[in-house]
């Protein structure tokens, strides 16, 4: 095991970022257009980051493999955006954001990256509302805000329900200014299939057009893995259905270090599952915590309709056992208190794993017409997907697989452990330690994107790169490896679709390295992932024609990847001997249930370097000047 | 549920010669929950046991916002619900009923394979203006710029578009003018979008022309098919708007692109 260098600037917290700025290479504008960037993915992350780069002049070349960069996953995030404006007069401030982000993830994170990200959280609403996105107003036309889980504070901007949809747009529209500018070339339905690295270091990458089949060769002086996170790992998580492991995977294969996969969340407010052909899962925002209030039956079995159960005969799980945050407790916690009453037996919905969010008593006293106001599209969408009406009758939640804290090891400039190979966004494990806290993955994504991989990949562009060609043999070499997985994938020769493995593969993980893990079950998991690997490369079916448009094939590639993510997260789970976060192992917990820190042995980062069936764990230890470790309590 | 869907089959949509065809299949044992392209889905999973070929269609979030399903189901953009096709459920249709299953219709849309399309002309029409031209950098303080909440809902009305391109394929023109019409409201409605007010909408009217988009009669189906229920207001939103800055002296539109 090595300790290896996160490369944290000197000087005190406040000053880290600043110090860094001040002292950094430039690329002078005359320059700029002699370097190269390439982009992948057009979230939240990959557009403002190839916008951003674009507008000084680099240029750039943005992938996604949807057929327009606007449909990236960032578009579906609902709730809102953190920002420490305190325009509500509570006293907030970065240091409480700050704060807030540590201890929402446990104490697993850098302390100097989320104070970078507190500091800059104010410029991205300013940045935001400079390109016209339609935050909600206050009367008097100020910015209105509102709360998340695990704060006590009002500092969670919104556009009604659709923050993601609108931020998106606001970047996608910068990335298409510079399109137009001439800077950035975007190239949609094109799918990165690996990194090439020459002396060592990040110089293109292989990509497959996925119309025509062709295999393409991008040289770059530098590489930005925008490509989002990894949990449709279990099949059935609230990600689109394309978003995948492929990218970073590739890269980590390349030599990239692989964080704390076992980190992953499962966010409490989602529609319960219905049925084995179910696609994906539904979000709910977590706003609707703000005025919802989440209860079950006191008696198992009580099938009553919940209107006619009196209020003394409902448990309110979540405000008695976290009085002072109730319903608004973070994610990890809510999500396990949801699991622990159903595992009673005191769930409801035809499955028995659901639990009520009520808005009956938000509606009485504000009226219908604030709620409507506050939640009425996700009301419509909540009443589209089932057919209730949540006016009427509560809604039914469970918690689902939505968002990873893991990712891509990153040092403080956001690049990998390759030399010019940078990962930001949802890619990257950086700043949310071991839990995420609500309105927070907006405000990362763009934070990398817009105000800190522009200067830091602009400080690798400063340094002397020789020119690179696709006919470099570095490119021969990746691009024969990535021809022959995908010949391996179309001679497979069986009959069962990508889907169905996939599906089977998920049920494994969700139960066994889910919401809660022991050592025995992710024994039991990863045996069962390597066995359903090997019927996977047995009994494979993929449409025939690999030089054409083939959705059976682009699936298919996918889940060869999340079958070694899956493993690599087993590893993690089993090496990580504590509870923290999202990562819940049973034989680690204090007497009421709350999760049990180790921070004697688990105050650090694990980073894993690939190696294939026997993964190699190196460990970043943290270390915490302004905040004192803590058991966090939300009661 | 059981039903029988006639679904078109098109190869490759570059080449003339191959022609489209309907291919007809049957379903059965659907759970009426399922959305319908769960529902196909499920017909891709029997056609791989079967060593057939599966067909092709685009989606991702699944949940109505992304924008990327873009089928036509019984001759409507989307389906009989003005809901994207992944938030179109079995249960609306009728037990044993014949569905047809088309790729949105229009020349601007060419299709890729069997019921996925390139949309790529609506990209150039927001690159031709579909933006306001700030940079990343320090910028003002936002409530120093007030915008009524009047005006916010307003703006938010016509900036939630998911630019599936619904209203392209349900309008007998082909027309694309409830989806430009929508960002020329979205933008020039707020102040910070005043000082391209004219240039916008003057670029992104032009590029509409050169992509081959039909004009607007007046038909309003784009607003009946239209996933987001965006207002047609948006369109005369936009013929005033061009109007405007046709007349004003002095506006210097920036040149449409050619296509591809």
């Amino acid at each position: 095991m090595t300790v290896f260098d996160s490369n944290i600037p000197p000087g005190p917290l406040p000053e880290k970022w600043q110090n860094w700025l001040d002292t950094h290479k430039l690329v002078g504008p005359r320059n700029r257009a002699g370097k190269n960037v390439i982009v992948i993915g057009t979230g939240l992350a990959g557009s403002s980051c190839a916008a951003s780069l674009g507008a000084q002049g680099f240029k750039v070349k943005s992938f996604c493999f949807q057929d327009t960069p606007r449909r990236a996953h960032s578009i579906a995030a609902q709730g809102g955006i953190n920002a420490a404006k305190d325009y509500a007069n509570e006293g907030d401030s970065i240091h409480r954001l700050f704060y807030d982000t540590i201890k929402g993830g446990d104490f697993r994170s850098r302390e100097a990256n989320v104070w970078r990200l507190a500091q800059l959280s104010a410029n991205i609403i300013d940045q935001a509302v400079a390109q016209g996105v339609p935050f909600n107003r206050e009367y008097s036309g100020a910015l209105a805000t509102r709360s998340f889980g695990g704060v006590l504070v009002q500092r969670t901007f919104y556009t009604r329900g659709q923050t993601g949809q609108q931020l998106l747009l606001g970047a996608y529209s910068a990335l298409e200014h510079q399109v137009r500018a001439g800077n950035v070339q975007v190239f949609n339905r094109h799918e990165m299939q690996d990194v090439v690295l020459v002396d060592g270091e990040a110089r293109g990458v292989i990509v497959r057009n996925l119309i025509t089949g062709d295999i393409e060769r991008h040289a770059a002086d530098a590489v930005v893995l925008a490509s989002g996170g990894y949990t449709n790992v279990y099949y059935l998580s609230t990600n689109a259905m394309g978003s995948n492991v492929t990218a970073t995977w590739r890269a980590h294969k390349r030599g990239a270090y692989f964080a704390n996969p076992c980190y992953t969340q499962i966010h409490p407010t989602c529609i319960p599952q219905t049925g084995e052909y179910q696609s994906k899962l539904t979000l709910m925002s977590e706003s609707l915590r703000n005025d919802g209030r989440i209860w079950v039956p006191r008696k198992s079995g009580d099938d009553r309709p919940p209107a006619e159960i009196p209020e003394t005969e409902r448990y309110y799980y979540l405000e008695e056992r976290y009085p002072a945050f109730g319903n608004l407790a973070p994610r990890d916690i809510a999500s396990r208190a949801a699991k622990v009453v159903c595992d009673d037996g005191l769930g409801v919905g035809g499955t028995g794993r659901g639990v009520f969010l009520d808005f009956r008593d938000a509606i009485a006293q504000q009226g219908k017409e604030s709620i409507e106001r506050k939640y009425g599209n996700l009301f419509e969408m909540y009443t589209r997907i089932t057919g209730d009406d949540p006016y009427e009758t509560p809604m039914m939640i469970y918690p689902a697989p939505h968002y990873a804290m893991g990712g891509l090891w990153v040092d403080y400039e956001l690049q990998t452990t390759i030399p010019g190979l940078f990962a930001i966004g949802e890619a990257n494990f950086s700043d949310h330690g071991a839990n995420r806290l609500g309105a927070s993955a907006l405000m990362q994504c763009l934070a990398d994107g817009y105000f800190i991989s522009p200067h830091t990949v602009t400080a690798h562009l400063a340094k002397n790169h020789d020119e690179v060609s696709t006919s470099d043999s570095a490119f021969d070499e990746v691009e024969s490896d990535v021809r022959s997985h995908i010949q391996k994938l179309m001679d497979v020769g069986g009959g069962t679709s990508a889907q169905a493995f996939h599906r089977e593969m998920g049920h494994v993980m969700l139960d066994k390295c889910g919401m809660s893990r022991t050592a025995e079950g992710l024994d039991e998991a990863l045996a069962e992932v390597r066995e359903i690997k090997g019927e996977f490369w047995n009994d494979l079916r993929v449409d025939p024609g690999d030089e054409e448009f083939n959705q059976s094939l682009e699936y298919a590639n996918r889940v060869s990847d999340f079958f070694e993510l899956a493993e690599l997260m087993i590893h993690d789970a089993r090496r990580r001997e504590e509870s923290c976060g999202g990562h819940f192992r049973e034989e680690h917990q204090t007497e009421d249930g709350e999760a049990l820190r180790d921070d004697e042995h688990f105050a650090k980062t694990t980073a894993w370097e690939y190696g294939g069936d026997d993964p190699v764990p190196h460990d970043e230890a943290l270390t915490f000047e302004e905040v004192q470790l803590a058991t966090r309590s939300y009661k | 549920m059981n039903f029988t869907l006639e679904i078109w089959r098109q190869f490759d949509g570059t080449d003339e010669t191959e022609a489209g065809r309907f291919e007809t299949f049957k379903v059965t044992d659907i759970n009426p929950d399922a959305s319908f392209l769960e529902m196909l889905d499920q017909l891709n999973e029997r056609l791989s046991h079967e060593k057939k070929r599966t067909i092709a269609f685009d989606s991702d979030c699944r949940e109505g916002i992304c924008g990327a399903c873009s089928l036509v189901i019984d001759g409507t953009p989307h389906g009989p619900q003005q809901v994207t096709s992944c938030q179109t459920y079995m249960r609306d249709f009728i037990d044993g009923q014949t569905i047809k299953v088309e790729p949105y219709r229009a020349n601007t849309f060419p299709v890729i394979r069997d019921l996925a399309v390139d949309r790529g002309a609506l990209d150039r029409v927001i690159q031709a203006g579909g933006y306001i031209s700030t940079t990343t950098g320090p910028q003002p303080e936002p409530n120093s710029m007030p915008v009524s909440p009047e005006i916010q809902e307003k703006a938010m009305d016509a900036a939630i578009c998911i630019g599936c391109g619904a209203c392209v394929a349900a309008c007998p023109n082909g027309a694309a003018m409830l989806f430009t019409g929508a960002k020329v409201t979205h933008l020039n409605l707020l102040p910070q979008g005043q000082p391209e007010r004219e240039s916008r909408v003057i670029g992104m009217v032009e590029q509409m022309d050169a992509e081959g988009f039909g004009g607007c009669t007046n038909y309003g189906e784009c607003s009946r098919v239209c996933p987001q229920e965006i207002s047609i207001d948006v369109i005369g939103m936009l013929n005033r708007e061009y109007r405007k800055a046709k007349t004003k002296k002095k506006s210097k539109p920036e040149k449409a692109m050619t296509t591809q």
